[in-house]
C-alpha cells in the first residue's frame, strides 16, 4: 500500500480548485493590473467613459513616465528611500545580531525573558507613539530631515529582526563555538568567526526584510517631514503627485508600479522566512 | 631582571585577563552585546510609550514648550464628544468585520494552496503582491479603482450586468459605501499575510496524524473540524492577534482613500488622532485618543505570553 494513498481527483473538483484561485489570484491583482494598464495610457483613452477601461483604444503612450521621471521628485524619493533604507538596515544589523546572539546563547532563563519582552515591543505601534515621536524628533532638532527618519525607523525593525535572528541562532548547533573555542577563539571571536558566516541567510533575511518595512513606512514620514524634496516614495506619490484635487492618474499609477515591482520580486524569494517571525515558535520549521 | 620580566609579564597577562574578561565571561559578553539593542529600545520605544501617557494628562500643544497636567480633562472632554464615540463604534465595527472576513478567506485559501499544482509559484506572487507592495501606493491603486467617474469596477459590473444602465455607485462618497470599501481594500491587504501563516499552521499538522486519520476513514469535514482546525489553533490565535493590532492601528488605507470621509463615517481613533495631534496641532487630545486602543494592545500582548509559555512547555 502506498503511503499517501491519492484517490484520482474528479475533474469536477480540479476545475472549482483552479477556478476560486483564479478569483483570489484576480482579487489580489487588480490594483497591479489597472495600474500597468493605465501608465500605458494616453489621457483621451482614460478619461472617457464608454471606453473599455482593460484595453488600449489609442495607441500605448510613454508620456506618463516621461512626466514622472522628467517633471516630479520621483527619482528623488526613490533615491531618499534607498540612502533611508541602506542606513537604517546597517543599525538594525548592528543592534540586532549581538543582541540575538546573546539571548540565544549566553542569557539563559533572563534571555528568553527578555526575548518575549523584545517580541512585545512590536505591539506598541507607530500609531500610538508617532504623536510623543514627533515631539521627541523637534526636541533634537532633527525635523523636516531624513536623519530623523533614520533615526526612528530601527524602532519597529530591530525587535522583528532580534526575533527573527534568534531562530537562526538556534538552529546552529553549540558544538561549533565550543570546537571554536577549544582551537583558541574567545566567546566573542567564536561568535565573529564562526557564528556570523554560517548564519548568512539569516542576516540576508533581515536585510530584505528591514528594507521592505522602510519602503512600507508611512506615518512616521508624513509626521516628521513636510518637504517635498525630503520624503521617501510611500509617502512622496501620494501626497505630491496630487495637486489639490486633480490627479494625474497615469504618472500616479506609472510612480505606484515601479516603486512596488522591486520589492515584490525579492521579496517573494524570502516570504517563507519571515512567517517564523510572526508565529513566535508556536510553528516549528 | 627576573622581577622586570616577571612583571612585564604579569601586566601582559593582566591586560590579557582584562580582554578575556570582556571576550570569555558570559555574563559581561551577553550583557554588553545585548545592551545596545535594549538601550535603543528603550530610548524609542519606552520613552515615547511614556510620553503618550503624560500627554494625554497633560495640555501640550506643538507651539508651546511647556505645559501643564489636566489630569483626566482629555479623557473626559473626548468621551463626551460626539465625533470621538462615531471614531470608537467605526474602529470597533472596522477591525470585527474585516477580521472575521480575512480569516474565513485565509483559511479558504491556504487549503486551497496546500495542494500542489501546476503554475503554484505564479499564483503565489500574485495573491501575495498587496501584502508585499508598499501599501500606500497599491491603495492608491484602489483610489484610482474606485474613482467616482472612471472605475473600472463599476465599468465591469455594468457591462457584465450585475450593475443596471443607470447604478453607477460613488464608492467612497456615501458613508456606508466607503466603510465597504476600506473593509474591503484592507481584507486584500491582509489576506496574504493571514494566508501564509494559515499555510504554515497546515504544513506543520504532522502527515502521520493526517495519514491516520485517513486510514480510521475520516472524511474530508471530520479531518477539517476534528483534527486540522484543533491543530492550527494556537497559530491561529496568533495570526488573529497580529491581525487585530494591525487592523486597528493602521490608517494608511483610510488617510489615502477616504480621509476619514464622508461625514466622518470612516473616522477611526488614529486617524482621529492623526488629524487632532499632528495636523491641528492639538498633541495632547490627540496622544490621548491614539491612548484608547493601548488596553487592546495590552490585551493582546497578555494573550501572546499566554500563547508562548503555553508552547515553551510543550
Amino acid at each position: 500500500m502506498p503511503k499517501h494513498p491519492k484517490p484520482r481527483k474528479k475533474i469536477g473538483i480540479r476545475i472549482a480548485h483552479w477556478a476560486s484561485l483564479a478569483v483570489f489570484a484576480f482579487f489580489a491583482s487588480l490594483p497591479f493590473l489597472w495600474m500597468l494598464i493605465t501608465t500605458f495610457k494616453q489621457d483621451a483613452d482614460l478619461y472617457n467613459r464608454t471606453n473599455n477601461p482593460f484595453i488600449f483604444n489609442s495607441a500605448p503612450t510613454l508620456e506618463h513616465l516621461r512626466y514622472l521621471f522628467n517633471e516630479t521628485l520621483f527619482v528623488k524619493w526613490l533615491f531618499n528611500t534607498a540612502w533611508v533604507g541602506t542606513l537604517v538596515v546597517i543599525i538594525t544589523l548592528a543592534l540586532a545580531i549581538p543582541a540575538g546572539y546573546s539571548l540565544v546563547r549566553l542569557g539563559g532563563r533572563w534571555g528568553e525573558k527578555l526575548g518575549i519582552g523584545i517580541f512585545l515591543t512590536y505591539l506598541v505601534a507607530p500609531t500610538i507613539l508617532f504623536i510623543p515621536m514627533s515631539r521627541v524628533v523637534a526636541k533634537l532638532g532633527l525635523q523636516d530631515s531624513l536623519w530623523s527618519l533614520v533615526l526612528v525607523f530601527p524602532s519597529f525593525t530591530v525587535p522583528f529582526a532580534i526575533w527573527l535572528l534568534m531562530g537562526f541562532f538556534k538552529a546552529i548547533p553549540p558544538d561549533l563555538e565550543e570546537a571554536a573555542m577549544i582551537d583558541g577563539y574567545s566567546r566573542f571571536g567564536a561568535f565573529v568567526r564562526m557564528v556570523i558566516p554560517i548564519s548568512t541567510s539569516g542576516i540576508l533575511t533581515v536585510v530584505i526584510f528591514s528594507f521592505t518595512l522602510v519602503v512600507q513606512e508611512y506615518i512616521y514620514t508624513l509626521t516628521f517631514v513636510t518637504t517635498a524634496s525630503r520624503y521617501t516614495v510611500s509617502v512622496g506619490v501620494p501626497t505630491f503627485l496630487v495637486h489639490g484635487d486633480v490627479y494625474n492618474w497615469g504618472g500616479l499609477m506609472a510612480g505606484c508600479l515601479i516603486a512596488s515591482l522591486p520589492v515584490v520580486i525579492v521579496y517573494n524569494f524570502f516570504v517563507d522566512r519571515f512567517i517564523s517571525g510572526y508565529t513566535l515558535g508556536a510553528v516549528k520549521g | 631582571m627576573e622581577t622586570a620580566s616577571n612583571s612585564v609579564e604579569s601586566t601582559f597577562r593582566t591586560r590579557k585577563q582584562h580582554l578575556s574578561f570582556f571576550f570569555d565571561n558570559e555574563k559581561v559578553l551577553g550583557f554588553m552585546m545585548i545592551a545596545p539593542a535594549v538601550v535603543y529600545i528603550l530610548a524609542l520605544v519606552g520613552l515615547p510609550l511614556i510620553l503618550a501617557f503624560i500627554y494625554s494628562f497633560s495640555d501640550i500643544t506643538i507651539g508651546s514648550s511647556d505645559f501643564s497636567f489636566v489630569g483626566l480633562e482629555n479623557i473626559k472632554n473626548l468621551i463626551s464628544e460626539f465625533e470621538f464615540r462615531i471614531a470608537l463604534k467605526n474602529t470597533i465595527l472596522f477591525t470585527a468585520v474585516s477580521m472575521i472576513i480575512v480569516l474565513v478567506l485565509a483559511k479558504i485559501l491556504a487549503l486551497l494552496l496546500v495542494k500542489d499544482f501546476k503554475g503554484k509559484f505564479v499564483v503565489r506572487v500574485l495573491i501575495l503582491m498587496p501584502y508585499v507592495a508598499p501599501i500606500s501606493l497599491g491603495v492608491i491603486g484602489w483610489l484610482w479603482m474606485l474613482d467616482s467617474i472612471y472605475s473600472p469596477i463599476n465599468w465591469m459590473m455594468q457591462h457584465s450586468g450585475l450593475f443596471g444602465p443607470d447604478f453607477w455607485p460613488m464608492w467612497l462618497g456615501t458613508p456606508k459605501l466607503a466603510m465597504t470599501s476600506i473593509i474591503a481594500v484592507h481584507v486584500w491587504r491582509m489576506l496574504p499575510l493571514a494566508t501564509v501563516i494559515m499555510l504554515a499552521g497546515l504544513a506543520s499538522i504532522p502527515e502521520e496524524i493526517k495519514d491516520a486519520a485517513l486510514v480510521d476513514g475520516a472524511g474530508y469535514f471530520r479531518q477539517l473540524f476534528q483534527i486540522t482546525i484543533p491543530l492550527m489553533l494556537p497559530i491561529m490565535m496568533v495570526a488573529v492577534l497580529f491581525g487585530i493590532v494591525f487592523t486597528a492601528t493602521d490608517i494608511i488605507i483610510i488617510l489615502v482613500l477616504t480621509r476619514g470621509g464622508p461625514y466622518d463615517s470612516t473616522q477611526v481613533l488614529v486617524s482621529k488622532a492623526f488629524y487632532t495631534g499632528i495636523d491641528a496641532g492639538d498633541l495632547a487630545t490627540g496622544a490621548a485618543t491614539a491612548l484608547f486602543l493601548f488596553p487592546l494592545l495590552a490585551a493582546v500582548a497578555i494573550f501572546m505570553l499566554r500563547i508562548a509559555r503555553r508552547t515553551e512547555v510543550t
